[in-house]
């Protein structure tokens, strides 16, 4: 993995950063997450939509960091992409699929439900039959047995 | 007979999925690319040595390219800057060079101290064509076939074993394929 050098200097980038923000020379990225240079969407309606996408995709240098909360110059080259094609009028289906075509379906946090997703969507409902089903197997066993004191109380 | 052998399928299903989960020899960060098999994202550039010259991959079709992402804050850039200078030296194909996130100058300096392996070193001045490409960490090294499909994306360190070993029979093949 080539990333954690980049990643450190990312935090130290913000770091400093951050240090400037408080003296008043720059605005902090970390403190304003999801919201660099250019501010908030003017639109409420897009602002919105635009949280639930960055929040949803992920941001590939910090793998589990989503590019809402990511500091690190690609999440922010992305939040500008999104933001962009929001302005534009593109659909948050139009979003995600830009992002798959160029980053693959591990961009998204929660995998869309289709063919091949299904066994990851369906084992937890598999699981609870499964889990069931043994439960009612070894109750119905159980209650067949003669009782503990029954069997304990002898001549 | 269930009694012993469905646990014993159980073992042998986890058996096999903890071969594959657990292999320490998986990059487990390595993600394949959506972008194989699929044409190259187009892209017309700047050089950084000289910024009054395009660099355009358009310019390349019909030929075997490779595209290398790097950038003077990468460790790993610097790392496998050598293989790529002896790579660049078989002229087995033209290296294009993709500088992201990063500053002319700086980059500049860099070709000028290390050696220029590249036939063409684009600046990606606001990290489009990176995300085009799906770029998310360099070094990250594209194999371009003729028809302008990108056949091949390698992450981490370019090294003459992987070069010998992933690109070019890869090269090879597509020549034929496509010739």
């Amino acid at each position: 993995m080539k990333t954690p050098p980049r990643r450190l200097s990312a935090c130290i980038g913000a770091f400093a950063l951050a240090l400037l923000g408080a003296l008043g020379a720059l605005a902090c990225p970390a403190a304003v997450q999801a919201v660099d240079a250019n501010g908030q969407l003017q639109d409420q309606g897009l602002q919105a939509r635009f949280e639930n996408i960055t929040k949803e995709l992920r941001c590939l240098v910090c793998q589990n960091e989503s590019i809402a909360d990511s500091n690190v110059e690609l999440a922010s080259d992305l939040r500008r992409q999104v933001r962009e094609m929001l302005v534009a009028g593109k659909s948050d289906d139009a979003i995600f699929d830009f992002m798959t075509d160029r980053y693959g379906e591990f961009v998204r946090f929660s995998p869309p439900l289709e063919p091949k997703t299904l066994f990851i969507w369906g084992a937890p409902f598999v699981m609870l039959l499964l889990g069931g089903f043994i439960i009612y197997r070894v109750a119905r066993q159980r209650s067949r047995m003669p009782l503990d004191d029954e069997s304990a109380t002898g001549p | 007979m269930w009694k012993f052998l469905l646990p014993f399928a159980a073992f042998v299903a986890l058996v096999v999925l903890f071969a594959f989960g657990l292999n320490p020899s998986r990059d487990i960060h390595a993600l394949p690319s959506p972008l194989i098999g699929k044409p190259a994202p187009a892209f017309t550039l700047t050089d950084v040595l000289d910024p009054s010259r395009p660099v355009s991959n358009a310019a390349l079709k019909g030929q075997v390219y490779v595209l290398n992402v790097w950038g003077t804050w990468c460790a790993a850039c610097r790392e496998e800057h050598e293989a790529l200078l002896a790579i660049a030296q078989q002229h087995v194909v033209p290296m294009i060079g993709l500088v992201y996130m990063d500053d002319r100058d700086k980059a500049k300096l860099w070709l000028e101290q290390l050696g220029n392996p590249y036939q063409a070193v684009a600046f990606d001045t606001d990290g489009r064509t990176a995300i085009d490409w799906g770029v998310y960490g360099a070094p990250e090294t594209f194999l371009v076939d003729g028809q302008g499909r990108v056949i091949y994306k390698f992450i981490s360190p370019m090294t003459e074993q992987i070069w010998q070993r992933d690109f070019l029979p890869r090269i090879a093949a597509a020549r034929r394929g496509g010739a």
